[in-house]
């Protein structure tokens, strides 16, 4: 889609928000931004393989994952004449890069060097500049959303994430193993007023109003469940119904996923990290599909913290490294291709002798997006992402 | 019949369900008072202050504090050596499996097991028999949380509890890595507790060499030419000195080759060595120093030189980080951060610092610092609870003495709350901060874990072993201890949501959901 559907379909601007999906449903054709941040530090170059460097397979020699049209059904899947996907996304990531919904951003991440998950998370989330003091109760998707005229937020993860920290009021819940609501209206109503006043009075409401919603949506599932015998599990479920709340009112989404820091026995076109990828494609696949009409409308961008060591270590694992592979997906994104600055890959491209280097900063890759999908102004750009120069790559 | 009554007071068989408010047992409960140990009244700061001692005031605590005073209080919580467990309560610890093997045993069997069971060539039977290995040690895990949870609920050295807690999210330890459900109990007992209250390096040597920590962050890997830098970072970053404060990643990497060798040793038999190797070996329960595997180079950690010497490296290395300012700030400030105030005062850490250098790291002086402070007067009652204490406080009050027979709701709550013991994935440990726990979606589970304490329905009171229940586990929330430490002080919203519960289930929901008692 191009930008100026986006902005007609955006429309005029709704009025001051609530969490209440009830009464601010987001209007169908709105843009939707959901970010899923891979904790950890996910070893990109096993899942979007560079096998055109014959340094990839040297440096790998008990980890690589065979190349293109090697070994059925462990090769990779070529997207290039340089790269090629896991295999084990072969029936979730795959389809949707062959009909342009999908692309990778090699070299994706940012400036910072500590190489420790939480610093450089935290500083990720908080998307300032690296230099200077640091504002840490302000994240990027936080002031995002209030750029955005009209846009309402969620994570959708146990705590707050430190990207949504801000002053205003973000909700937040977990879709994992989530019952029936517990509290009746009346309840609901008592336990809020005992907090008037309180500086937790707007979490309350939020909080005991968003499980009625949860509750509608499951709802909505076991009605479906009635009819299919299929019931997903795992991330596939949660994603589905991100999906669904996505589709029914929010536009600004988060969901965290864990387990990618691979120190040891990684496994290759098998293995720990396949097996951790095929949950993430499965879910991702799911929420495309759950989303509906408004997958058009809808990027999701997948990030981590940081790229791991290019060379093995010593327990057939990698270490914390430095460039990531940012992933990006959605019904009208200009997909299907590598997208970014990109170099060869050989020992001697390698940052500091042992990662990929950043060549694609990650403020200037989300607020680039950011702008063709909202049309932001640059003010409203330096808001969201201080002292950052965002970079038009083509990607709606 | 009386509205004191729970099964009259649950609605159930009371016939007119509205009138729940436990004004009628005031009178009761003041005549209860006026004969009991409770005579005088506690002060607000008082009960605060135990709010933060312990991990919520019980009548035993109460007592305790009125016999002893503030001072003498806090001395024998700061050195509780003589202090015991109740005996209903060391005698369920007594019986379990952990309390029988120690962590080199469990860690033996469970490799000489695994090594049997992949032998097998029998898939049903390895999958069969797996399976029951795998249950074996979830159940050491889940009795390791079980003696964490009644030593919190029912020990009288209630600091020493809370440090346990502390240190085991300091040096935090995920139960689902590699062998660690067989090794989280034994690492909880021999390398934290013995040391919370004592000396800040003795605890890091306890957790660098327990084999828990060593599988936890793969140092058991880490050999020369094959470096694994991992736990060499969070020793740095985690543990002792905090990020920002100046290392820098080459001091990772000569940290983590000081650091080579240092294993497990699982079978407990000893390798064949070279002789100039043999003096420099060494092993205590299943942790090992293997010199075949050390790197011998010499080293330089923030700017010293380490000659290569075998393991006298590692206890140089670790005396050069505890005796580093950033290291008495950090922990100083981890202190404060989870007794005073999530931005605690400068102030109070620097004079904590203080403490800290000049006693080389004696973790009760430090506290002894803390406690004794204005900063900490002032922070009374603006503290917000983790889970961890959310719970422990709220059975605490709810059940004040009565020992619980089943810990599996609170484990179960703890879960649905986001803080099991030994259940924290990432090396960080849990935050600290009301921000990490305060969010919309976590109250509102919050408020829900309220109702299910409050509704007493759990199984608090079922035997783990299955025989009946004894008694009920409906709570007592209207007891002298109730209108001890927290009627008099309660706000007035707390008030008015109180009176317009039209269940004693809704009563006992919306005291533990007041912002009275989520606070401390």
């Amino acid at each position: 889609m191009k930008r100026r559907v986006f902005l007609q379909l955006l429309g005029s601007t709704v009025p001051a928000l609530t969490v209440s999906g009830q009464l601010f449903a987001a209007p169908p054709g709105s843009p939707r931004f959901l970010l899923v941040f891979l904790r950890g530090g996910y070893d990109c170059a096993n899942v979007v393989i560079p096998y055109s460097s014959s340094y990839y397979y040297e440096a790998r020699p008990s980890i690589a994952v065979p190349k293109p049209g090697s070994q059925e059904p462990d090769g990779a899947i070529s997207l290039d004449s340089d790269w090629a996907l896991a295999p084990v996304l072969r029936a979730s990531i795959a389809p949707l890069y062959a009909e342009r919904q999908a692309l990778f951003i090699p070299f994706a991440g940012t400036d910072d060097l500590s190489r420790s998950h939480f610093e450089t998370q935290d500083s990720i989330e908080l998307g300032q500049p690296l230099q200077g003091s640091h504002d840490l109760r302000s994240g990027f998707l936080a002031r995002l959303a209030g750029v955005v005229n009209g846009a309402t937020p969620i994570a959708f993860t146990d705590a707050l994430p430190v990207c949504f920290r801000g002053d205003s009021d973000i909700p937040n819940i977990s879709l994992k193993g989530v019952g029936k609501p517990v509290f009746d209206s009346r309840q609901a109503a008592i336990l809020s007023e005992m907090y008037a006043g309180h500086h937790l009075q707007r979490e309350i409401e939020d909080g005991l109003e968003l499980r009625q919603e949860v509750g509608r949506v499951m709802e909505q599932e076991m009605k479906e469940a009635n009819r299919d015998a299929i019931t997903p599990k795992g991330f596939e479920l949660e994603a589905r119904r991100v999906g669904r709340l996505m589709r029914e009112q929010y536009h600004i989404g988060f969901i965290d996923i864990g387990g990618w820091d691979t120190h040891v026995n990684e496994g290759a076109a098998r293995g720990a990290l396949a097996n951790n990828m095929d949950s993430l494609g499965k879910g991702l696949a799911a929420l495309a599909q759950e989303l509906g009409g408004e997958w058009r409308n809808t990027v999701v961008a997948v990030v981590s913290e940081f790229g791991r060591t290019f060379r093995e270590n010593g327990n057939k694992g990698t270490d914390h490294g430095h460039g990531s592979v940012y992933w990006l997906l959605g019904g009208s994104i200009n997909g299907g291709r590598i997208a970014g600055e990109q170099t060869r890959i050989e020992r001697a491209s390698l940052f500091q002798d042992r990662d990929y280097p950043v060549l694609n900063e990650y403020r200037a890759i989300l607020g680039g997006l950011f702008a063709s999908l909202w049309g932001l102004s640059s003010e409203q750009l330096q808001r969201v992402f201080p002292g950052g120069a965002p970079l038009d790559l083509q990607l709606i | 019949m009386s509205t004191c009554d729970p099964e009259a007071a649950d609605g159930k068989r009371h016939p007119n369900p509205t009138v729940y408010i436990p004004q009628v047992c005031l009178a009761a409960a003041f005549a209860l008072l006026a004969s009991s140990a409770f005579a005088g009244e506690l002060a607000r700061q008082d009960v605060q202050w135990l709010e933060r001692v312990t991990y919520g005031p019980t009548t035993a605590t109460v007592d305790e504090y009125r016999k002893l005073g503030r001072r003498r209080f806090l001395d024998e919580q700061l050195h509780p050596g003589a202090l015991k467990l109740p005996q209903p309560v060391a005698d369920e610890i007594a019986a379990l499996d952990i309390s029988h093997q120690d962590g080199a045993e469990l860690l033996a069997y469970v490799s000489r097991e695994n090594q049997r069971i992949n032998a097998l060539t029998d898939d049903a039977l390895k999958s069969t028999e797996r399976k029951a290995l795998n249950d074996k040690g979830n159940k050491l895990a889940y009795e390791a949380a079980r003696r964490e949870i009644l030593r919190a609920l029912y020990s009288p050295a209630q600091l020493q509890e809370q440090l346990t807690w502390l240190w085991l999210n300091h040096f935090s330890v995920f139960q689902s890595k590699a062998n660690d459900p067989w090794l989280v109990a034994d690492y909880a007992s021999q390398a934290i507790r013995p040391h919370a209250l004592g000396h800040f390096r003795d605890l890091v040597m306890a957790t660098l060499t327990h084999p828990a920590m060593l599988q936890y962050l793969d140092n058991a890997q880490n050999a020369n030419g094959h470096i694994n830098e991992n736990y060499a970072r969070e020793l740095l970053e985690l543990h002792t000195l905090g990020i920002g404060s100046g290392y820098t990643q080459q001091d990772i990497q000569e940290l983590a080759r000081v650091l080579t060798g240092v294993g497990i040793n699982a079978s407990g038999i000893e390798p064949k060595l070279k002789p100039q190797w043999q003096q420099l070996y060494r092993h205590q329960g299943a942790f090992e120093f293997n010199p075949a595997r050390h790197d011998f180079g010499t080293k330089t950690l923030l700017g010293k030189p380490i000659a290569g010497g075998g393991f006298e490296e590692v206890e140089q290395a670790v005396d050069l980080l505890v005796s580093q300012p950033a290291c008495a700030q950090f922990v100083s400030r981890k202190l404060a951060m989870y007794f005073v105030a999530d931005n605690p005062p400068r102030s109070l850490t620097d004079s904590m610092a203080k403490t800290f250098q000049k006693t080389h790291g004696d973790i009760a002086a430090v506290l002894a610092t803390l406690f004794n402070s204005r900063e900490l007067t002032n922070s009374l009652g603006t503290k917000f609870k983790d889970p961890m204490h959310f719970v422990i406080s709220t059975v605490r009050l709810a059940y004040d003495g009565k020992t619980i027979a089943n810990t599996h709701p609170i484990v179960n709550w703890l879960n649905a709350l986001g803080e099991p013991l030994f259940g924290r994935q990432t090396p960080d440990g849990y935050p600290l901060g009301e921000s990490g726990w305060a969010s919309s979606g976590q109250i509102s589970r919050r408020f829900e874990i309220a109702r299910a304490i409050a509704a007493g329905n759990g199984g608090l009171f079922d035997p783990e072993d299955g025989t009946p229940a004894t008694s009920t586990g409906f709570p007592q929330l209207s007891t002298k201890l109730y209108f001890t430490a927290v009627e008099p002080f309660l706000s007035a919203n707390a008030r008015t949501a109180l009176d317009r519960a039209s269940s004693q289930l809704e009563w006992n929901t919306f005291l533990l959901a007041s912002p009275d008692l989520n606070y401390r």
